[in-house]
C-alpha cells in the first residue's frame, strides 16, 4: 500500500522518465544524419513535387482555392509531415527495442507510460523541427496565406494532434512487434489513409471510388480543415479535431494494451 | 564451383532471382507498391485530363509508366541488400575465393536482375491493361516493355551491387532508396512537361533522366511508335547500364582488393 508522499513521487516518476527519453532521443536524433536528413528532406521533397509540378492542376475547371496552389499542398505537406514525425518516432522506439535499451529502460522505469509519454515528447518535438522548415520554405518560395493569425494557430494545433495520432499508432505496432521489420506496418496505413484523401484536387473534382473513399476518410477532414484554416474559410474545422482527439483516444488504448504486452514480454 | 562462364553467370542468375522470389518483403513492395500508387495516384489526378495539352484522357495510361521506374528501383535495393548480406555473411568472399570467374559473380546477380525484370514489367503491363489503360503500340509494344524494363532494372540492380560492394552494408544501400526516388518525383512523372508551369521544375524535370525513361514507356501507352520517345529512353537505360558497371567495376577492385 503507498503512503501519502508516493504519490507525488509516482507523478514526477512519469515526467522524470518522460522528459529524460525526450533529451535522450531528441540528443541521438540531431547527432544522426540518417535519422535527422530524411525526415526533413522527404517533406521538401513532397512539398517541391506537388506545389512546384502539379500547380497547373490550380486551372483545372471547377478547382478554387483563394491561397493557391502552393498553399493547398503545403497542407497536405504539413499533416503528412506531422504524422510522419509521430511515425518516425514509432520506428526510434523499435530500434530501441532492437538494440535492448529499450528493454532494459523498462527494468528501470519506476512508471513506465512515462517511456511512452517521453518518446510522445520526442515525436512533436521533432514535428516542430520538421514543420519549422517546410513552413519557412513553402513562405519563401512565395507561399500566400490568407487566413488569420487564430486560423494559422488551429492549423498548428491540428498538426500537432496528427503527430500523436501518427505516434499512437507506430508506437502500439512497436511494443507489440520490438522490431524495425513491422516498419512497413506501421508507414503503409498512415501512407494509404493520406494518399486516399483529397490530395491534389478538392474532394468535388474526385470522381469515382476515390471519391467515395474520401468522403469517409477522417483524413479528407484533416486536409479540409486546414486548407480551410489556411484560408481563413474554417471548413471542417470542429469535424477534424473531434476526428484527431478521437483517433489519439483510440490509439492511446491501442499504444497502453501494446505497452502492457512489452512489459509482459521483458 | 567450376564450368563455363555461362554455367556459372545461369547458376547465380538463377540463386539471385529466386532469393528476391522467395521472400515475401521483397516481392510485396515491387508487385503492390507500384500498383498501390498507380491506383491512387490514377484516380486523384484523373481531374489533370481535363488540362488544356494533356495528351490523353485516360490518366492510368498516362501515369503507369512510373511503375516501371518504381519496380527498377526496387530492384536496386533488393539487389543492393542482397549483395550486402552475402558480402557481410562472408558468402562473396567464399564464392570470390573460388575458381569462378570475377565477372560472373556480378553478372550472375544483374542476369537474375534482368529475368526479374521482364517478370514484373509483365505484372505492370497485364494490372494497367486490366485498369483500363490502352496500349497504342498494340502486342509489338509488350515486347519493347518488357525489353526497356529489363534494362531499365539491370541498370537500378547494377547501382545497387555497386553501393553494396563498396559499403559492404545493407543498411547504407536502402538509404539510397529516398535518394532514388527524388527522382521520380521531380520529373514528369505526374504531368507532361509541356504542363509543368513552375519554372524551376520544369528546367529539373528536363535535365532528369528519369524524365526521359518515364517517356520512353508512356509513349508506347498514349502515342504509339513515337522514336524519339524511345531512344532517349533507351539511351538513358543503357547509359545508366554503362555508369553503372564502371561504378561496379571499380567498386569490385576495391572489395576484392580488401578481401
Amino acid at each position: 500500500m503507498s503512503s501519502p508522499e508516493s504519490t507525488p513521487a509516482r507523478g514526477a516518476g512519469i515526467w522524470g522518465v518522460a522528459l529524460t527519453i525526450a533529451w535522450r532521443s531528441l540528443h541521438t536524433y540531431v547527432r544522426r544524419p540518417d535519422l535527422f536528413v530524411p525526415s526533413l528532406v522527404f517533406p521538401l521533397v513532397f512539398l517541391a513535387s506537388f506545389a512546384g509540378g502539379l500547380t497547373a492542376l490550380g486551372s483545372v475547371p471547377g478547382f478554387h482555392f483563394p491561397a493557391g496552389y502552393t498553399a493547398f499542398q503545403f497542407v497536405f505537406v504539413l499533416c503528412q509531415s506531422a504524422m510522419f514525425g509521430g511515425l518516425f518516432t514509432g520506428f526510434s522506439l523499435a530500434l530501441d527495442f532492437e538494440t535492448g535499451f529499450a528493454r532494459r529502460l523498462m527494468l528501470a522505469a519506476e512508471n513506465r507510460r512515462g517511456i511512452a509519454l517521453g518518446y510522445a515528447l520526442v515525436g512533436l518535438s521533432r514535428s516542430v523541427i520538421t514543420l519549422s522548415l517546410v513552413t519557412a520554405v513553402a513562405l519563401a518560395t512565395g507561399m500566400q496565406i490568407t487566413g488569420s493569425g487564430v486560423d494559422i494557430l488551429g492549423l498548428y494545433g491540428l498538426a500537432a494532434l496528427l503527430t500523436l495520432v501518427g505516434y499512437g499508432w507506430a508506437a502500439g505496432v512497436a511494443f507489440r512487434f520490438r522490431s524495425i521489420q513491422a516498419g512497413p506496418l506501421m508507414q503503409t496505413p498512415v501512407f494509404l489513409i493520406l494518399f486516399l484523401a483529397p490530395v491534389y484536387v478538392p474532394l468535388n473534382l474526385l470522381k469515382g471510388w476515390i471519391h467515395d473513399v474520401a468522403a469517409v476518410n477522417p483524413a479528407t477532414a484533416f486536409l479540409e480543415a486546414g486548407r480551410g484554416l489556411i484560408s481563413g474559410v474554417r471548413d471542417e474545422t470542429l469535424l477534424a479535431y473531434i476526428c484527431a482527439l478521437g483517433l489519439i483516444f483510440l490509439f492511446g488504448i491501442w499504444l497502453l494494451t501494446g505497452l502492457r504486452k512489452a512489459e509482459t514480454s521483458a | 564451383m567450376s564450368g563455363s562462364l555461362s554455367t556459372q553467370v545461369a547458376v547465380l542468375a538463377r540463386r539471385s532471382a529466386l532469393k528476391t522470389l522467395r521472400q515475401p518483403f521483397q516481392l510485396y513492395p515491387i508487385v503492390f507498391f507500384p500498383l498501390i500508387l498507380l491506383a491512387v495516384n490514377a484516380s486523384g489526378l484523373k481531374a489533370a485530363t481535363r488540362l488544356p495539352g494533356f495528351p490523353t484522357h485516360s490518366y492510368v495510361s498516362f501515369a503507369v509508366a512510373v511503375a516501371f521506374i518504381q519496380g527498377g528501383m526496387f530492384s536496386l535495393i533488393n539487389t543492393g541488400t542482397n549483395l550486402a548480406e552475402d558480402i557481410e555473411s562472408g558468402f562473396f568472399n567464399r564464392l570470390a575465393l573460388t575458381p569462378m570467374r570475377r565477372v560472373s559473380l556480378i553478372a550472375g546477380l544483374l542476369v537474375g536482375v534482368g529475368v526479374l525484370g521482364v517478370l514484373q514489367s509483365a505484372v505492370y503491363v497485364l494490372m494497367s491493361l486490366i485498369a483500363g489503360a490502352h496500349l497504342e503500340a498494340g502486342i509489338g509494344g509488350v515486347g519493347v516493355i518488357l525489353v526497356l524494363g529489363s534494362i531499365t532494372a539491370i541498370a537500378f540492380g547494377a547501382l545497387g551491387c555497386a553501393a553494396a560492394l563498396k559499403t559492404g552494408s545493407g543498411e547504407a544501400v536502402q538509404g539510397l532508396f529516398p535518394l532514388f526516388f527524388v527522382l521520380i518525383f521531380l520529373s514528369s512523372s505526374n504531368l507532361p512537361r509541356n504542363l509543368l508551369r513552375t519554372g524551376w521544375f520544369h528546367t529539373v524535370a528536363t535535365w532528369n533522366p528519369v524524365s526521359y525513361l518515364i517517356e520512353g514507356f508512356r509513349s508506347l501507352y498514349i502515342f504509339g511508335w513515337d522514336g524519339t520517345a524511345l531512344w532517349r529512353g533507351f539511351a538513358v537505360a543503357t547509359g545508366l547500364t554503362v555508369l553503372a558497371l564502371l561504378a561496379v567495376a571499380g567498386a569490385m577492385r576495391g572489395r576484392l582488393q580488401r578481401t
